[in-house]
């Protein structure tokens, strides 16, 4: 197993953790282990990214995060108020933009504070600031159809953003866009990052994407789910094409390739 | 071409001119007598001549059409909303609901009007069994085709029960909910009718349905006929209705009614 898990990650972190996984085994109803034994901490301001394979229970991890799955065995311990309660803390963006087709742009951005029973004129001036923060502004009247994939998928972020949340968890939010959109999306999530320090959970199965954008790189591996590495990206913020072209992006890129390959191979 | 093009109207109107001359020179030109077949212009006159028969008819079965349709999309609606939020509900009652569907209303139609305190009831219970059912299983389908992650956002947002019925289930019904009550509109009116056949009402409250009988007794097939336009034409006034109401509720979002011409 290389790079067992990350002390460097952890070093950095201080005081109590914002997320931990304490053993965390899930197993579906079919049988199916999504994740097995799974023992995380992730601090506050953190930029996480789990990276895997599809069936390695990286979705299931983050999904349990934001309490809408429950783990088998082992505990999940945050601070955070979570599904169920009134939800505020906790952002979730889905795969898809999961939009409201029948809601205008502002109406649906507007949502989870219409569910928290918040006072139109107060969120009225919260969405426009989650819809500034997209750049979306002059889009607030639009219809979900009329806009394209790039932009629902802001609205889905300025949705998340709206309550003002301590935790951002995306699970594979630009997976189905184009590689230019995909590209703006991630310096975009970058510079909101830098101005707002919450800590995002980012789920992708890139590895260029993980290491642009993480501080901290959580390799998963399949069947059963489970952590094989856990890398700190060292280099700096803020970073932009520069640090793409840099020859200590590729290096890094290397190294959780062979992390994420390496389990591969004892898997096979 | 858009939907809205001028020929959606003036292609069917003139096909159908054509065919109406074609009827009427047709009876002219080999004289068949009018109690077999009556000419356009003689049914045209007839619906003037009995007017003071066909207009209270026309409204009674308009009263018992949209008497029962309104029935229908309580119940139905109310029932799907029950169905969705209770299973064991659902269990104990969806069976019984396919039945009441699937057995012919002409049929039970003799044995309502045995039980029921009186005709007009006896005519609502039938045109509303044969009306409720579209709405119900399309409003319990819509209901449950809300989308699983917006699900989960409600979840993770803790909305109440009457929240996401509210601003989750209720909308994604909605074109379900349309598409079925398009359906319910033009059989509440075949059950009011057939309900009328099976009653054979007389006297204050009776409908289109009872003047056909009546004319046909009397071998007065103009009179047929005459009371045959009215009630295809109240079939066509509720569609087109509904069909306005549905691009009204849809048109700005759900795929089946965005008029791409616009």
């Amino acid at each position: 197993m290389p790079a067992s898990t990350g002390s460097h990650a952890t070093v950095a972190m201080m005081g109590a953790p914002l997320v931990a996984f304490r053993n965390v085994g899930k197993t579906f109803a079919n049988g199916t282990v999504a994740l097995d034994g799974l023992s995380l901490e992730i601090g506050e301001h953190d930029f996480v990214s789990f990276l895997g394979p599809s069936g390695c229970g990286k979705s299931t991890a983050l999904r349990m995060i934001a309490g809408l799955d429950q783990p088998s065995v082992g505990g999940i311990t945050t601070p955070l108020a979570r599904a169920g309660g009134a939800g505020q803390e906790v952002g979730f963006v889905f795969q898809e933009p999961t939009l409201m087709p029948w809601a205008r742009v502002a109406d649906n951005v507007r949502l989870p504070l219409r569910l928290a029973g918040m006072a139109d004129a107060d969120a009225a001036h919260r969405v426009d600031e989650a819809l500034e923060m997209v750049g979306l502004a002059q889009f607030r009247g639009a219809w979900p159809r009329e806009l394209s994939g790039g932009m629902k998928m802001r609205v889905s972020i300025a949705r998340a953003l709206v309550t003002r949340p301590r935790l951002l968890l995306m699970d594979e939010p630009f997976a189905a866009l184009d590689e230019m959109t995909r590209l703006r999306l991630n310096d975009d999530l970058l510079r909101l990052w830098a101005a707002h320090k919450w800590t995002v959970i980012f789920v992708t199965h890139s590895v260029y994407e993980s290491v642009y954008l993480s501080s901290r790189i959580v390799v998963m591996a399949a069947r059963p789910g489970r952590v094989v590495a856990d890398i700190a990206v060292d280099a700096a913020y803020p970073r932009d094409e520069e640090f793409r072209l840099s020859p200590r992006y590729a290096e890094h890129c290397r190294a959780v390739s062979r992390a994420l390959h390496g389990s591969g191979a004892a898997h096979a | 071409m858009a939907r809205g093009g001028i020929a959606r109207w003036v292609v069917p109107l003139v096909i159908g001119l054509i065919a109406l001359l074609a009827w009427e020179a047709t009876v002219r030109i080999r004289e068949v007598p009018a109690y077999i077949i009556p000419a356009p212009s003689l049914i045209a006159t007839t619906l003037v001549a009995d007017w003071a028969i066909l207009w209270p008819a026309l409204l009674v079965t308009l009263k018992i059409t949209l008497l029962a349709l309104a029935i229908s999309v309580v119940g139905g609606v109310g029932l799907a909303f029950l169905f969705t939020l209770s299973p064991l509900v659902e269990l104990s009652l969806f069976p019984f609901a396919v039945i009441l569907q699937v057995t012919p209303i002409i049929a039970i139609a003799p044995l309502i009007l045995i039980y029921a305190p009186n005709t007009l009831t006896a005519l609502l219970i039938c045109a509303w069994i044969v009306a409720f059912f579209p709405i119900l299983s399309n409003t319990v389908v819509g209901l449950r085709s809300a989308d699983r992650n917006l699900q989960d956002l409600f979840t993770l947002y803790g909305a109440s029960r009457w929240q996401r019925l509210r601003f989750l289930l209720a909308p994604s019904a909605l074109p379900y909910f349309l598409a079925g009550l398009k359906i319910a509109g033009g059989l509440s009116l075949i059950g009011a009718v057939v309900a009328e056949f099976a009653a054979g009402t007389s006297g204050q409250e009776s409908g289109l349905a009872y003047r056909i009988l009546e004319a046909s007794f009397r071998l007065n097939v103009a009179r047929m006929f005459a009371a045959l336009t009215l009630v295809s034409l109240t079939g066509i006034l509720i569609f087109v209705a509904f069909n306005r109401l549905s691009v009204l509720l849809l048109g700005r979002w759900h795929e089946s009614e965005i008029d791409e011409g616009r």
